[in-house]
């Protein structure tokens, strides 16, 4: 898609001032949910994302139990005032898509063998969308669920990188995702570096590919760091609250 | 009063290496590396390292007396709901009743809530449980509430402290099931109070002289000191 903005000036500026490896800011709360086992709240630049998640419990429908492990099931829903021009409500192609490769992504950091037969749900709802909210969603997905409780390998964590006007930058904003030429959420596991979802949307040559690869993960180990101090803050304080 | 900080871990934290500890609860082993895996406190001793999670479902262990709800009623037995990642089994020659086939609902149903003892956990997490002792019963009238069951060892105190200063100062029957489920019984009035004691023994379940605390709390409205 063409259009007459100017995405990044000659000074590397982008639209909203960034640098081309700047992240947008980011606000994260743990535990702000009393009825869920976890839950996560948080904001990534003009994103607002609201996780919950329930379990270890039985699996119901009992045919979609493992006898081997939990099965994980993620729901990623946007509200229908998400977006300009309200979105219709209910799943779609979409959300179910980012529903299955979340779930895929939280299986391989969680440590399913120790809930045989058991579903973890994790309901991940979009209440305002900009751009990257699969990113946002997976993030917040990984604080709710080391907020609940539940056993980990690690916390995942998820960051974007693109192409706009030919420079390979990180975190997308609405224009740029809108505008831009490519965009390549990734989602990693910070203890390890793996990679747990990789998808691409756009056309990168391979030397862009690995920039905007590297770009991501670095992206991923700032946000990891502000996923950590969440958890820590919200149980430090308790326990030092005398 | 000794004042060593709690360390609170979240998952992935480097705790130490296999050489000069062993990987106790709540860790895992990876290219020789101790890693925390869940959130939690620390707990450090010279062998092992472990941790007490913070939050999470009960995990059940054999022999734990528990609270269960029963969630249905099958042919030769009742599945009940105890907290924990799956349902429990309660077989009928597990109860104190003779049962016919198919007749389980006239000893138990949906929504009965049962005092039970953990009979065994296969390597598969299939729990059984029992009500073939003479202390385990079905719960008739009373109050029950849920708490983190990583906070029972708190509210139950060491050797039963918390719980034996409870009933000192207020007139009612507790009981507290490992998996985080507390039944209360007495008159409407001790019962909100019990109440309001066991939650701020678990908001500060975390910190240090809380038996002190709750002891001066009760002290000041107690009427009837036994």
């Amino acid at each position: 898609m063409k259009s007459d903005i100017e995405l990044i000036d000659s000074n590397g500026k982008r639209l909203d001032g960034r640098g081309p490896e700047d992240l947008r800011p980011i606000k994260i709360e743990a535990g702000v949910l009393h009825r869920a086992d976890g839950s996560c709240y948080l904001e990534w630049g003009g994103n607002k994302v609201l996780v919950a998640v329930y379990g270890p419990r039985e699996a119901i429908p009992r045919h979609s139990q493992n006898p081997l492990r939990a099965i994980v099931n993620a729901k990623y829903n946007m509200a229908a005032f998400s977006v300009e021009d309200r979105k219709r409500p209910g799943p779609d192609r979409r959300s179910r898509e980012i529903s299955k490769v979340i779930s895929e992504a939280l299986e391989k950091v969680i440590l399913t063998e120790q809930f045989p037969r058991a579903a973890i749900d994790v309901n991940i709802e979009v209440l305002d969308a900009e751009a990257g909210t699969r990113c946002a969603g997976l993030t917040a997905a990984g604080v709710a669920l080391a907020d609940a409780g539940i056993p980990m390998t690690d916390i995942p964590v998820s960051c974007a990188a693109g192409k706009i006007d030919g420079h390979v930058v990180a975190d997308l904003g609405k224009e740029e995702d809108n505008f831009g030429d490519a965009d390549l959420p990734v989602a990693i596991s910070p203890r390890t570096d793996e990679v747990i979802l990789l998808q691409m949307d756009g056309h990168l040559t391979l030397d862009e590919f690995n920039k905007a690869f590297d770009l991501a993960v670095n992206g991923c180990h700032v946000v990891s760091e502000i996923q950590k101090k969440a958890i820590l803050d919200k149980y430090q304080s308790a326990s030092e609250a005398e | 009063m000794q004042k060593e900080k709690r360390k609170i871990v979240i998952p992935s934290q480097v705790l130490g290496d296999i050489k000069s500890k062993s990987a106790g609860r709540g860790t895992f082993v990876e290219n020789g590396k101790i890693y925390s895996g869940i959130l939690g406190v620390l707990n450090e001793n010279e062998r092992y390292i472990n941790i007490v999670p913070l939050k999470g479902r009960y995990d059940p262990t054999v022999g734990d007396f528990i609270i269960g709800v029963v969630e249905e009623a099958l042919g030769s037995g009742w599945l009940v709901d105890i907290n924990a990642s799956s349902p429990a089994l309660l077989h009928q020659n597990e109860v104190p009743w003779r049962v016919d086939f198919g007749d389980t609902e006239r000893y138990l149903n949906h929504g009965d809530c049962i005092m039970a003892k953990i009979l065994s956990v296969d390597e598969s997490k299939k729990l059984q449980i029992t009500l073939n002792e003479r202390s385990l019963y079905k719960i008739k009238g009373g109050h029950i509430i849920d708490v983190e069951p990583s906070r029972v060892p708190r509210i139950i105190g060491k050797k039963g402290s918390m719980l034996s200063l409870i009933k000192k100062y207020i007139r009612c029957r507790i009981f507290v099931g490992q998996n985080g489920r507390i039944w209360v019984d007495g008159d409407t009035e001790s019962i909100e109070k019990v109440l309001q004691t066991i939650y701020k023994i678990e908001d500060e379940s975390t910190t240090f002289g809380l038996t002190n605390r709750i002891e001066e709390m009760l002290k000041k409205d107690a009427k009837d000191v036994r």
